[in-house]
C-alpha cells in the first residue's frame, strides 16, 4: 500500500521531479547556473512564454487550441509601435496608450479567431492556422518587412523594475494570479473547465458555451497582446520575425504545465511551472554549452519524456480507479 | 378539475421528411407520476426533449400551470420548472459536486469571487435532502453511477423545479441504488412535485406509476390512470399487435468442439480462479448482480485487461495472456456494455458504421470498399435487426433513437460473423420487440456454430436463452446450471447468497 502511495506520489508530481532534476544537472555542470542572476534571468525569460502560456491554457481547457499567438504578438507589438512613432507620445502617458492599443488589437485578433471559431463555426485549428498566416501576412504588408524602431521612453519601461523585481516578471505574476483567481473562483472560470470536460452536457445545463468559448479565444489574444508588447519594451526594435514559431514554446509550456490537449484539466500555474522549464532547458545548455544544433533535439527529447510520463501516469490513474470486486 | 401541471397540445414533429411525433395531446396532473412507456423510435425521447427544451416542436403547444410554454433552449425551460435527467448524466467529472449542482448560478460575494462556504453549505443541505453522505466538493468523477444519478437528481431539487423527467434512471444503477431512488421518487411525488418516469422495464413503471401513456409511431395511442393497465396490456399497446411470446423457443445446437477454455483465471482484486469452457454453438449465459465481475470477466477474455493467473485455451492454442488483436483474430467479437461510447461514430452513416467491422469483406478488389455491395449487406442486417430509419446510407448514427443505436452495433459485430461473441447486457435499454429481434440473431449465430457468453442481469432473459448458466459472485464463478436444471430462485439465491455473506 505504502509502495503504491509513494508510486502515486511521485507520478502525481512528475514535472515537478523533472524540474528539479533538471535544474540540479544544470547546476552541477556549471555552479554559475544556480545563481541569483542565473536564475532571475530564466524566469523573466520565461515570463513572456508563460503570459501567453496562461492566455493557451484558457483556450486548451475548453478542448481548443491557438495557433496564431505568435502572430497576434507581432500584429500588436506593430500598433503599439505605430503609435509611439509620434513624438507626442514619447512620455508616460504615450507608454501607457501604446499599451493600451497593443492589446486592444490583440484582443480584436482574438476576437476575430472566436467569431471565425464560434459563428462560423470552423474547427479551432483550421481558424488559427490561418490566422497564424494571415497575422503575419497583413504585418509584413503594413510594415513593408521595415522594422519598427521603438523610441526611450518605452525601453524605460521594458527596463524598470518595483523592489529590485524586473517589469516583465511582475507582469507575468499578475496574468498569473488573475487568471487563477479567474479559473479557480469565479463561475466563468468553473463554467470553462465544464465546457471543456462536455460541451454538449453544458449545452444542456444551460451555460452560455458559445460566449464562454469566444471568451477564452479573446482572452488568448489578451495574453498574446501582453506578451508582445512586454517583449519588446525589451528588444525595442519589432523585426519580422518577432514571435515566429512562439505558438509551439507556447503550447510545449502549457502542455509541460499539466494541461491536457484534450480540456477540462489544467491550471494557471501550469503556466509558471511548464514555460520555466522550458527556458531554464534552453538556457541551461547554453551555460553547459551543449552543440547549438543539438539543442533542439535536447528540449523535444524533454517535452517526450514529460508528455510520456503523463500518458503513463493517466493509464495507471486508471488502473488505480478500477473498482475492485474482491478482498484479494 | 384544477389546471393540469403540464399539457401537450397537438404536439407534432419531423426529422428529415421522417415524422417522429404526430398531434400528441396529452395532459399531467400536479403531483402525479406519468409513466411514459413505448417501443425504441416511438418518440418519447422526442417528446421530452421538446419539453426540456433542447428541440422545438414543429406543430402544437405546450402549457404549464395553464400558463403558455414553448421553450427556446434548456435555460429558459429550467427557469419554467422542467427538468430533465438523461439517461446520460450531463455531469461535468472534472467538478465537485457543488459546482455541478451550482454551475450556472453560484452564491457569490459581492467581488464576483464565488462563495464557497455558501455553495458548500448550500449543496450539503440538497444532499441531505436526497440521504447522499458525500462531501459538497467530491469530485463527481470519484461516484458511482447511483451516486451521480442522485448528483442529477438535486440539481433538479435545487432548481425547485416542479416537473422532473427521468429518461431511463436506472440502466445503469445497482439494485439498491434503484432502490433508493424509487423512495426518492415517492418523496419527491408527495412534495407536490411532477415526475414524468420513462422506462423499459415495464413493471418498474407499473409500480411507479399514478397515469400511463403510450406512444407508437410518434403517436399517443394509450394513456389513463395507471390501474387500467397490467403488464400484458401495456405490451400489446406498445406493440400495436398481440405478442404471443417474449422469447424465442429454445433450440440447443451444442456441438462438442470447444471454442474457449479458460483454466484458473485470476486478476487480484477482481476475479479468482475462473474456470469454464464455451463450446461450438452454445450460449452460455453469465449471470451475477452488478459488481460480481461479469464485465470484468469479459474484458479479460477478450484481453482488454491483463490477467495476472491462469491460461486460456482458444483455437488449437493455450495462452497465459492475449491481446485484442489475437482474440479478433480468432473471430472473437464483444459487444461491451456501453454501446455508444466504445462502439459507435455518431457523424458517420447507419451503413458504415455496420460495416466497419467488416469492410474487407464488402472490398471488391482488396483495398477499395464497393460501395453498392456495402449498401446491399448493411441493408440485409438493417433489415434484420429492424433498424428504424430513413436511408442507411445518408442518415448519421447519432439521429437513431438510442434503441436504435444499440441494434447497428450489434449489427456491426454480427457482420463480422464472429466464431465466439461476447454479448454484454445486449438488450439493455431495448424494447420488447426489439430485444425479440436480438434473441432471434443470437439463435441463428449459433445454428451457424457461434459460441456465446451471454452476460446478462435479467435473469428471465438468461434463463429463456441460455444452454447452460454460470453463476458469478465476487468475482468467482460460485454456480454452474445446466439448462434442465434451470430454476430461478436457486440461480438468484447463490447470486444473492454469495453476496451477503461478503457483506
Amino acid at each position: 500500500m505504502t509502495r503504491a502511495r509513494l508510486t502515486e506520489l511521485l507520478l502525481r508530481n512528475m514535472t515537478l521531479l523533472i524540474f528539479l532534476a533538471i535544474f540540479l544537472y544544470f547546476g552541477i555542470q556549471s555552479p554559475r547556473f544556480l545563481g541569483l542572476d542565473s536564475i532571475a534571468n530564466i524566469v523573466k525569460q520565461a515570463s513572456f512564454i508563460g503570459i501567453i502560456a496562461v492566455g493557451m491554457t484558457f483556450v486548451l481547457l475548453t478542448a481548443g487550441i491557438d495557433l496564431s499567438v505568435g502572430s497576434n504578438m507581432y500584429l500588436s507589438a506593430m500598433s503599439a509601435g505605430y503609435l509611439l512613432q509620434n513624438p507626442a507620445f514619447h512620455n508616460g502617458w504615450g507608454v501607457a496608450a501604446a499599451i493600451v492599443v497593443g492589446l486592444v488589437t490583440g484582443a480584436l485578433f482574438g476576437a476575430i479567431n472566436a467569431f471565425c471559431i464560434v459563428v462560423l463555426g470552423i474547427t479551432p485549428f483550421l481558424v488559427t492556422l490561418a490566422t497564424l498566416v494571415a497575422g503575419r501576412g497583413l504585418g509584413t504588408a503594413i510594415t513593408e518587412s521595415f522594422g519598427i524602431e521603438f523610441p526611450a521612453p518605452y525601453l524605460a519601461f521594458g527596463a524598470s523594475s518595483l523592489f529590485g523585481i524586473p517589469m516583465p516578471i511582475l507582469v507575468f505574476a499578475a496574468v498569473v494570479l488573475a487568471a487563477h483567481v479567474v479559473l479557480s473562483r469565479t463561475q466563468f472560470g468553473r463554467q470553462i473547465y465544464a465546457v471543456g470536460n462536455d460541451p454538449e452536457a453544458a449545452r444542456k445545463a444551460g451555460l452560455a458555451v458559445d460566449r464562454i468559448v469566444f471568451s477564452v479565444y479573446v482572452i488568448s489574444g489578451l495574453c498574446a497582446a501582453t506578451g508582445g508588447v512586454t517583449l519588446i519594451a525589451l528588444i525595442g526594435r519589432l523585426n519580422q520575425t518577432f514571435g515566429v514559431g512562439k505558438e509551439f514554446d507556447v503550447i510545449t509550456a502549457a502542455v509541460l504545465g499539466g494541461t491536457s490537449l484534450f480540456g477540462g484539466v489544467g491550471q494557471a500555474f501550469g503556466a509558471v511551472a511548464g514555460s520555466t522549464l522550458v527556458q531554464m532547458v534552453q538556457s541551461g545548455m547554453v551555460f553547459v554549452g551543449v552543440n547549438l544544433y543539438l539543442q533542439p533535439m535536447v528540449l523535444a527529447a524533454i517535452i517526450f519524456l514529460a508528455v510520456m510520463v503523463d500518458a503513463v501516469r493517466s493509464a495507471r490513474f486508471a488502473r488505480l480507479r478500477r473498482r475492485m470486486l474482491r478482498p484479494d | 378539475m384544477s389546471e393540469p401541471a403540464l399539457l401537450f397540445e397537438h404536439i407534432g414533429k419531423s426529422f428529415s421528411g421522417v415524422p417522429v411525433l404526430a398531434d400528441v395531446t396529452l395532459a399531467v396532473g400536479r403531483g402525479r407520476v406519468l409513466g411514459l412507456v413505448g417501443q425504441n423510435g416511438a418518440g418519447k425521447s422526442t417528446l421530452m426533449n421538446i419539453l426540456g427544451g433542447i428541440i422545438t416542436p414543429d406543430t402544437g403547444a405546450m402549457s404549464l400551470d395553464g400558463q403558455a410554454y414553448a421553450p427556446r433552449d434548456p435555460r429558459e425551460a429550467a427557469k419554467r420548472g422542467v427538468a430533465f435527467i438523461h439517461q446520460e448524466l450531463n455531469l461535468f467529472s472534472n467538478l465537485s459536486i457543488a459546482e455541478n449542482i451550482f454551475i450556472s448560478d453560484m452564491p457569490r460575494r459581492p467581488g464576483g469571487l464565488v462563495d464557497r462556504p455558501a455553495l458548500h453549505r448550500r449543496t450539503a443541505a440538497l444532499l441531505r435532502d436526497v440521504d447522499l453522505d458525500l462531501g459538497p466538493e467530491t469530485l463527481v468523477e470519484h461516484l458511482s453511477p447511483g451516486e451521480r444519478q442522485l448528483v442529477e437528481v438535486t440539481k433538479a431539487l435545487r432548481l425547485n423545479a416542479g416537473i422532473i423527467i427521468f429518461d431511463e434512471p436506472t440502466t445503469s444503477l445497482a439494485a439498491r441504488e434503484t432502490a433508493r431512488l424509487f423512495q426518492l421518487i415517492g418523496r419527491l411525488k408527495a412534495a407536490g412535485r411532477t415526475v414524468i418516469y420513462i422506462s423499459h422495464i415495464l413493471a418498474d413503471v407499473m409500480s411507479l406509476a399514478d397515469d400511463i401513456a403510450v406512444l407508437r409511431d410518434g403517436r399517443l395511442v394509450g394513456s389513463g390512470p395507471a390501474h387500467e393497465f397490467e403488464v400484458g396490456r401495456l405490451i400489446n399497446f406498445m406493440l400495436g399487435r398481440d405478442i404471443e411470446q417474449l422469447y424465442p423457443p429454445h433450440l440447443s445446437s451444442t456441438r462438442d468442439h470447444v471454442l474457449l477454455e479458460a483454466r484458473g483465471i485470476s486478476l487480484k482484486g477482481v476475479v479468482k480462479d475462473i474456470d469454464f469452457s464455451l463450446r461450438q454453438g452454445e450460449i452460455v449465459g453469465l449471470f451475477g448482480l452488478m459488481g460480481s465481475g461479469r464485465t470484468e470477466l469479459a474484458r479479460l477474455l477478450f484481453g482488454l485487461d491483463r490477467f495476472h493467473q491462469g491460461e486460456l485455451r482458444l483455437g488449437g492454442e493455450t495462452v497465459s495472456r492475449i491481446t485484442p488483436r489475437q482474440a479478433i483474430g480468432a473471430r472473437m467479437a464483444f459487444i461491451t456494455e456501453n454501446r455508444r461510447e466504445e462502439g459507435l461514430m455518431m457523424n458517420v452513416s447507419i451503413s458504415e458504421n455496420i460495416a466497419l467491422a467488416a469492410l474487407p469483406s464488402v472490398a471488391r478488389r482488396p483495398g477499395f470498399i464497393d460501395g453498392s455491395r456495402l449498401l446491399a449487406i448493411t441493408s440485409e442486417f438493417a433489415e434484420a435487426l429492424r433498424i428504424k430509419s430513413g436511408l442507411i446510407e445518408r442518415q448519421p448514427v447519432k439521429s437513431l433513437s438510442g434503441g436504435n443505436q444499440q441494434k447497428v452495433v450489434i449489427a456491426k459485430w454480427l457482420m463480422a460473423d464472429p466464431a465466439i461473441l461476447l454479448l454484454d447486457e445486449p438488450t439493455r435499454g431495448i424494447d420488447v420487440a426489439a430485444k425479440f429481434e436480438i434473441y432471434s440473431v443470437v439463435q441463428k449465430l449459433t445454428a451457424g456454430g457461434c459460441g456465446i457468453l451471454f452476460i446478462s442481469s435479467e435473469i428471465e432473459e438468461v434463463m429463456a436463452m441460455s444452454d447452460r448458466i454460470l453463476v458469478m459472485s465476487r468475482g468467482e464463478i460460485v454456480g454452474e446450471f445446466a439448462r434442465a436444471d434451470f430454476g430461478k430462485e436457486h440461480i438468484l439465491r447463490m447470486a444473492f447468497r454469495e453476496q451477503e455473506r461478503a457483506a
